[in-house]
């Protein structure tokens, strides 16, 4: 239970890395390491591809990066109605870590280029919801 | 390697809204197909259907449709890779007849999106790729693949003239093709930006704008493979599979390699087939790729070899991929016109290819008797790849 609270709608409840809701609720962006191997992934994996392991911990995702692509929504699928237009981003942090998230509603979508500095940070929403976002650097 | 064939090939027209059930949408194209091979249910050891099971009401379809189809008592069972269901049905019937464990198989895709609501097609539409990670930040199709066609045009210098010339040359053909949703003309002034009777220019998923999109459709095909002793019997014009290659890839956008060189299994699924049939991809006459939406035939031009990356849309700008050019592709008007019934979508492309390896594809031809065509079929935003290469 607990990751019912991501997103501004979330399709899963259940999950081994519902904790990653918690951290977003203390302000931060987490992902999992794996204790056996290091390998690092993000979105958290409750298990290591890598090595088989099941023993994870929990890293501090950088909070700045690089805007590798992102796309400006003008229509948005059931439940999300009343959002349009929201722009939505992978940022690449460099050593082979990304995360995909939706962009501040604050960045107008003209002010977005390709390849520009950014920041991502946790947010809540007015209905309680916790996400991610990404904001100028 | 001559050890696999098509022997019939079918497809019922793409519409919308189709006014039948799925067992008589799925009909249309099995009774083409086997009056094009000449055979009766007797003859057929085996069934394959293919669609996206979140369009379907009915639980399980292979059992119903089979029964449908005369198809009982041979085994049949169902496979699903969302938009390429129908290819991967073929490369797992081609395996089933290699083998030896059948002679004669048919594969059936099909696929009524009109079964449901449009609410719920939207619902859907939200889940289609990672639930737990991304769609809870409201995402769909065309942002997805949006995506690519942001890095893509900021790196390669693609335009919206390029990706509106990609739809112009599909509705070329989808005007002559009468089994297309999509029949009339496209015309530059349908983008033009601010004039709100240009139906093609409003945005969806920036830069992708409505006419860069394919429309879902209601629709079915189907393929029948026969080992090379049946396909001699049953056939004067075999078609044989020379080639399948097939990948996967990532769900999750923070785990792609690179934004700029298109889909990375459409690459690695080419490379297979080509290595399989023993060809380059100098050596095919006549291709249907999956052109979902614009940005993917770009793509999809580069992942098979017929442009360096970045270059794609040099093809497009020398009209080389028309059918009086160099490398014709989707003749047939593609995904963009012929519209997009999910799992009927990779037999449609292999009857396309099958017909021009005949020398029977009427208005649609390409001249110079191909000899080899090929079919990309890509699945998700790039989460299956197949690449299937037919030759006479």
């Amino acid at each position: 239970m607990g990751f019912e609270k991501f997103g501004r709608k979330s399709f899963t409840a259940v999950t081994k890395t519902a904790k990653f809701v918690d951290f977003l609720g203390e302000g931060k962006v987490e992902g999992t390491v794996c204790k056996d191997c290091g390998t690092k992934f993000f979105p958290p994996r409750a298990d290591c591809a890598n090595c088989f392991s099941k023993k994870m911990d929990w890293f501090e995702m950088p909070k700045r990066g690089k805007l590798e692509t992102f796309t400006t929504a003008y229509y948005a699928p059931f439940g999300f109605e009343g959002d349009p237009p929201y722009s939505m981003g992978v940022v690449d942090f460099g050593g082979g870590l990304k995360l995909f998230a939706r962009m501040s509603k604050a960045l107008k979508p003209e002010e977005i280029k390709v390849g520009m500095e950014v920041i991502v940070s946790p947010i809540k929403y007015d209905d309680g919801q916790l996400s991610f976002e990404i904001t100028k650097a | 390697m001559k050890e696999v064939a098509v022997i019939g090939v079918g497809q019922s027209s793409f519409v919308r809204g189709y006014e039948g059930s799925i067992r008589e949408l799925a009909f249309e194209a099995f009774r083409e197909a086997m009056q094009d091979a000449g055979i009766t249910q007797k003859e057929v050891d085996a069934s394959i259907f293919c669609s996206a099971p979140e369009y379907d009401k009915q639980r399980s379809p292979a059992g119903v449709l089979a029964e449908y189809l005369g198809l009982i008592p041979q085994p049949t069972f169902y496979v699903e890779s969302v938009c390429s269901s129908s290819s991967t049905g073929v490369k797992v019937g081609y395996g089933m007849i290699k083998s030896g464990l059948h002679e004669v198989v048919v594969i059936l895709g099909f696929q009524k999106m009109s079964e449901i609501t449009s609410a719920e097609s939207q619902e859907r539409m939200g889940r289609g790729a990672d639930i737990q990670w991304e769609a809870p930040f409201g995402t769909m199709m065309p942002a997805y693949y949006a995506l690519y066609a942001q890095a893509y045009m900021a790196k390669h210098g693609l335009t919206h003239e390029d990706l509106m010339n990609v739809r112009i040359k599909a509705s070329t053909y989808g005007v002559i093709n009468e089994r297309a949703v999509y029949r009339k003309a496209v015309k530059p002034e349908d983008f033009k930006q601010g004039d709100p009777e240009a139906k093609m220019a409003g945005p969806v998923a920036w830069p992708l704008r409505v006419g860069d999109c394919c429309a879902n459709a209601d629709g079915s095909s189907c393929i029948i493979l026969a080992n090379a002793e049946k396909a001699k019997t049953f056939t004067k014009k075999p078609i044989w599979v020379l080639g399948i290659g097939a990948a996967s890839e990532a769900v999750n956008m923070a785990a792609r390699p690179d934004f700029t060189k298109g889909l990375s299994v459409g690459y690695a699924a080419a490379a297979q087939a080509y290595q399989m049939a023993g060809v380059t991809s100098k050596d095919v006459k006549v291709a249907e790729v999956h052109d979902c939406f614009t940005i993917a035939e770009i793509m999809a031009y580069e992942g098979l070899g017929f442009a360096p990356v970045g270059e794609g849309k040099q093809l497009i700008r020398e009209k080389m991929t028309y059918k009086e050019g160099k490398i014709p592709v989707n003749v047939d008007g593609g995904l963009l016109s012929k519209g997009h019934p999910i799992g009927a979508t990779g037999g449609s492309q292999i009857r396309t290819i099958v017909l021009q390896l005949r020398g029977e594809a009427g208005a649609m031809q390409v001249a110079g008797e191909p000899e080899i065509g090929l079919v990309h079929n890509i699945g998700g935003v790039g989460l299956y790849g197949n690449v299937t290469i037919f030759g006479r």
